[in-house]
């Protein structure tokens, strides 16, 4: 179980404190699948950072399993269980596709084991397995490796930022596919930040970030009516303030 | 050979005993063992300089193996190694130079190669280098390759210098007929206060003509490097040439990459990039659960393979 406790996080900015995050607690319970959505700039994909150690918050803390994670090293969260698949996955000169799949799954993985979880992303494993994680691969390609890793490592937590990102239609089908596989056999708890109304009906709950603040949270069944029926520019204060 | 020497062996030339096929081995300034094949001869220069590798037209898949080692402290070499391959061969190359040098005194290997590669011959060229020992006495290492490709004539070129090697000035040289291709591969890695300089010269000479030179190295600590590439296209042809370099540590790199279209139908390129390992190659291999030294090691390795 992961749980945020009033997590908050600031930065300097033209020597002004800028909240991004402000007080933010919710829990992810074991094997549940929650999704985190709301409007661009809204810290969601700050908060999946601060879950995976990259970020430090400022104030608050986080708890995995009743242990206080707060202050461990990014490595140390990792072996402890927090898988984190990036919105923008790293490109490696000369690391392998199968190289980082057995970084990721911890052992010496064997071609045909690796072969597996690319299978699992739609990837054609043989074309793949000895390209380099490099600039030669498409958008779509390189984010269905960061998920394709993200399984390969089988953790307790997994947190997908904008997984949908990048990756075309045709591709989308298999992706839901995916998280709707992971979610019935994995037993672990998959947080998903997303803007897709395919991927939120496939959470158990949601949760709606806006402006650094939970404005929403509770059972998809609960949220989804309440996000599907707003008018986005209704919900711009700035055009209702009439400023510029 | 003693204990020193085949270690030294197996670092450059990837063998403990003696290998298939024809081979030259030469330790400490002489002739360890030779064989010749049917359609590979191995000879020693008139003027005892070097030796001669004579491969017949027309020889498929076969391999000649000429590795040099140095364990003695204080000895310096020139040696002068010519490949006559003749046209339509199919062959590969593997040469290599381990010095160990245990005393104070500067062991020092220049080895200059010469190719003359027939019309439409391949070869495959493998050059490790490699040096070992805790004396303070510097392993040094001065390569020169001269290439002449030939009609249809093809050469692939992969060096490696990955550990040990305290100075080195590496010069390669090529000039490329109509059709002919050269790929080159250069893979190093300094640490310490060592120092590197790599030179390459290609001329495209004849129509359709290419040359692919790619440098890959990684700089630790204090130590220095410098990548020159120089193409010259004097015929439409096509030429590439990219430096990537990582720095760790205070080491310092310059890449000085140049072309030329002396023909209005050259097509060149060169691309030159060099920065310390990205911060978020970093964290993502954190997420994997690998610590910081980890992620780096795994960085530079799979940047070097």
């Amino acid at each position: 179980m992961l749980e945020l406790k009033n997590v908050s996080f600031q930065v300097s900015e033209e020597s002004k404190e800028k909240g991004i995050l402000k007080d933010v607690s919710f829990t992810l319970e074991d094997n549940k699948f929650v999704a985190i959505t709301g409007p661009n700039g809204g810290g969601k994909s700050t908060l999946a950072k601060i879950i995976a150690g990259i970020e430090k918050p400022t104030s608050g803390q986080i708890l995995l399993d009743g242990e206080d994670i707060t202050n461990l090293s990014i490595t140390e969260r990792a072996k402890r269980g927090i898988s984190y698949a990036f919105q923008q996955p790293v490109r490696f000169k000369g690391v392998t596709v199968l190289d980082l799949i057995r970084l990721a799954s911890g052992k010496n993985l064997s071609a045909a084991g690796a072969c597996e979880y690319l299978s699992e992303v739609g990837l054609c494993a043989k074309d793949y397995i000895n390209r380099e994680v490099n600039a030669s691969l498409s958008g779509g390609e390189i984010k269905r490796i960061e998920i394709a890793t993200v399984m390969a490592r089988g953790t307790k937590i997994s947190v997908f930022d904008e997984p949908e990102a990048g990756i075309d239609l045709w591709s989308f089908q298999n992706l839901i596919q995916v998280f709707e596989k992971m979610h019935d056999r994995l037993h672990g708890s998959i947080l998903i930040i997303s803007h897709q109304e395919r991927i939120l009906k496939t959470a158990d709950e949601i949760v709606v970030i806006a402006d650094g603040q939970v404005t929403g949270y509770g059972k998809k069944e609960e949220i989804l009516p309440t996000l599907l029926g707003e008018d986005s520019a209704a919900e711009c204060k700035y055009w209702q303030k009439g400023e510029k | 050979m003693d204990a020193i020497q085949k270690q030294l062996l197996e670092a450059v030339a990837g063998f403990h005993e003696i290998p298939t096929g024809a081979y030259n081995i030469r330790a400490n300034g002489q002739t360890a063992a030779r064989q010749s094949s049917a359609n590979i001869d191995i000879i020693t220069k008139e003027d005892g300089t070097g030796i001669e590798i004579h491969i017949k037209p027309g020889t498929k898949k076969e391999s000649v193996h000429i590795p040099v080692v140095l364990s003695q402290a204080g000895l310096t070499e020139t040696v002068y190694n010519d490949f006559y391959i003749g046209d339509d061969a199919d062959v590969t190359i593997i040469a290599g130079c381990g010095i160990h040098n245990g005393g104070s005194a500067a062991s020092q290997h220049n080895g200059i190669h010469r190719f003359f590669i027939g019309k439409n011959a391949r070869i495959k060229y493998v050059e490790k280098h490699y040096g070992s020992g805790d004396g303070s006495g510097e392993r040094i290492m001065n390569p020169k390759t001269e290439i002449e490709i030939a009609e249809g004539g093809y050469m692939e070129m992969d060096t490696v210098q990955i550990k040990g090697v305290d100075s080195t000035v590496r010069e390669t040289e090529a000039k490329l007929a109509e059709g002919a291709k050269i790929m080159v591969t250069e893979r190093l890695m300094t640490h310490g206060h060592q120092t590197a300089e790599s030179r390459f010269k290609v001329s495209m000479n004849g129509k359709n003509a290419s040359a692919n030179i790619v440098s890959r190295s990684v700089a630790k600590e204090e130590s220095r490097q410098v990548f020159y590439s120089d193409l010259e296209g004097n015929a439409p042809c096509s030429g590439h040439t990219e430096c990537d370099a990582i720095i760790v540590g205070n080491a310092k790199i310059s890449s000085l990459p140049q072309v030329t279209a002396n023909h209005p139908d050259a097509a060149l390129i060169h691309e030159a990039a060099i920065g310390k390992i990205a911060g978020e190659q970093i964290v993502k291999l954190m997420t994997l659960g690998l610590t910081e030294a980890e992620a780096e090691e795994q960085i530079i390795s799979g940047f070097l393979k």
